[in-house]
């Protein structure tokens, strides 16, 4: 039961991070490389926080998002805007080479090693469940994480804004003459994508430490999980997010030496079986 | 290029160009694909460390001399080559980029597991031994005139590869696929045979490089490699014969003169890729040959 809820956490942040790509990917076309440098200045910013303003927990779960996914628009703004026009391959070493600047500044300044951020004093302690003990912290990042993963879905499918969104990704010269911005919604959708990372960044804060590549390696395991969900599937990236964070918990119960691979295991045969994915639309051309 | 590298040991220190012309080779080998083909794959470090790890493995273990050491790796390379290959030619854009970079990330952390890679540690003090029993490897300037022939044979590979109808076969599948499946081109085998290619001449560089170095570790496999080499070739020029060698010794050059100062390393490393991206996508090579209206 223990490794069930150490996979659950863990598939909580592989949603909440693959969600936030496939929203990118989705309208932009583009694998956003520096998504788990986001993720990591999430928890920078709660820290900052905490250590220069005094501002707690709370007050970061609102603010990170917001200052992270600033940081996304400017980025839009001022350089990946330029390179729509271009082969989707090259909005990929672009914020590939984001992602070495922003984790190259963070390890310049604070190196390698983890700074600590204490549980919110709310959320501390646990309950005993009778044949396990669940600490409130961890309980609360599952539900959160699965109530904002969920919103998002409901907003992308089900509401107005939404089916503009995914009308302009299907053909977006059609959907601007209609008289919506398009290049507006773009720019916001990259905000938002960014602020889930910046988001499920705040989240793990406590949990793992803040450490200037707590997202590097992580987002490899992300791209996987995206690419067994199917590319800019949003239920697909939420549903293999939380199942593929609990099958890694129990193959580190079975059979600890291959938990590291199993994922990628997984997409290799859903690879071979499905080559769009569990969820995905046949792969278009392009 | 052949002259100047001939000269260059006796002015410059030689285990820094041994470095930089495996390096050289191994962006050649992914240049082949990205640039001739248009697939940019992300997991190019497993073909280097893999590679890597076979040949010191065959040397230090199995007790091979040094030319049978290199060619196992790079036959360790190749298969693995085919394997991923066969696997992620079917995507495309940045599906292939996604799925071979997993793809590298798995075989990432087999190395680390592995018993006989030694894991954190790598495969330490790997004998250089004697190449063909005539040429003494321990001597520095031998072992350069080695590197230097390896990385020579493999140029002209990529060289020939790239001049020739099967060269040109892939450009046009880089230019339009359906179309040359349709004059009757089976785009998926040139694909694999081209992908195959790069990974045997990248084993070649990974193979020679744990032989000069004597050692493999898990840098070479580790993705930031894979990342590297797609700098390499970006800085020096996407799709030119020339660009990844000039890449390669530039990047090679950055690394030893920032190498004191740590993390600096990786920010300039991303500075230049968002300026390549940005304003200069061509490379130095490019806009060169930009300049002297003649491809290079």
């Amino acid at each position: 039961m223990g490794q069930l809820l150490i996979g659950l956490i863990n598939g909580a942040f592989y949603a909440m991070l693959s969600l936030g790509l496939a929203v990118i990917f989705g309208l932009l076309n583009i694998i956003n490389f520096a998504h788990g440098a986001q993720y990591m200045l999430g928890a920078f910013v709660a820290y900052f926080a905490l250590q220069w303003a005094g501002l707690g927990y709370w007050w970061s779960l609102l603010l990170a998002p917001i200052a992270v996914g600033l940081f996304g628009i400017v980025l839009e703004r001022t350089m990946l805007k330029r390179l729509y026009h271009l082969d989707h391959l090259y909005g990929l070493l672009l914020t590939f080479g984001i992602a070495l600047i922003v984790q190259g500044v963070f390890r310049h300044e604070y190196g390698s090693s983890g700074l600590p951020y204490g549980i919110p004093s709310q959320l501390s302690g646990g309950y005993n469940l009778g044949f396990m003990f669940l600490p409130t912290y961890r309980a609360w990042v599952i539900v959160f994480s699965l109530a904002v993963c969920l919103a998002t879905w409901y907003v992308i499918e089900r509401t107005r804004l939404g089916s503009s969104l995914r009308a302009a990704t299907e053909n977006p010269a059609l959907v601007q003459a209609f008289g919506i911005n398009v290049p507006r919604m773009i720019t916001l959708t990259y905000g938002f994508g960014v602020a889930l990372a910046a988001l499920a960044g705040v989240l793990a804060a406590p949990i793992y430490q803040v450490n200037p590549l707590m997202g590097a390696d992580l987002i490899i395991v992300v791209f996987a999980v995206v690419v067994i969900g199917g590319l800019g599937s949003i239920m697909g990236s939420i549903v293999t997010g939380f199942a593929l964070g609990v099958v890694e918990g129990f193959t580190k119960f079975f059979y600890p030496e291959a938990s590291n691979t199993v994922i990628f295991v997984i997409m290799a045969v859903v690879l071979l079986v499905r080559p769009s994915g569990l969820f995905g639309r046949s792969t278009r051309a392009r | 290029m052949v002259a100047v590298l001939v000269l260059a040991p006796f002015f410059v220190y030689p285990v820094f160009l041994m470095k930089a012309l495996c390096f050289a080779l191994f962006a050649c080998a992914f240049n082949l694909l990205i640039g001739y083909v248009g697939l940019l794959s992300f997991g190019h470090a497993v073909f280097l460390g893999g590679a890597g790890y076979g040949s010191a493995h065959a040397a230090k273990v199995w007790g091979f001399p040094p030319e049978a050491a290199i060619l196992f790796g790079t036959l360790v390379a190749a298969a693995l080559g085919v394997v991923i290959g066969a696997l992620t030619i079917r995507s495309r854009g940045i599906y292939f980029a996604n799925i071979t970079l997993a793809f590298a990330q798995m075989v990432y952390f087999f190395a680390v597991q592995a018993k006989f890679t030694g894991g954190e540690d790598g495969i330490q003090s790997v004998p250089r031994g004697v190449f063909l029993g005539l040429l003494d490897l321990r001597r520095p300037l031998t072992m350069y005139f080695v590197v230097l022939a390896i990385f020579l044979l493999g140029f002209l590979i990529v060289y020939r590869a790239i001049h020739s109808p099967f060269g040109q076969v892939l450009k046009a599948i880089r230019e339009n696929e359906p179309r040359a499946i349709s004059l009757g081109y089976r785009a998926e085998h040139y694909k694999l045979i081209v992908f195959a290619l790069s990974a045997t001449l990248s084993g070649l560089a990974g193979a020679t490089k744990a032989i000069v170095f004597q050692l493999a570790s898990l840098t070479d496999v580790h993705w930031t490699m894979s990342g590297e080499v797609v700098l390499m070739t970006l800085l020096g020029g996407l799709g030119t014969v020339f660009g990844p060698v000039v890449g390669a010794f530039i990047m090679i050059g950055l690394e030893n003169y920032l190498a004191t100062l740590g993390a600096w390393v990786t920010i300039v490393q991303g500075v230049i890729f968002v300026v390549c991206v940005l304003i200069f996508r061509r490379g130095v090579v490019g806009e060169l040959g930009r300049l002297l209206r003649r491809p290079l």
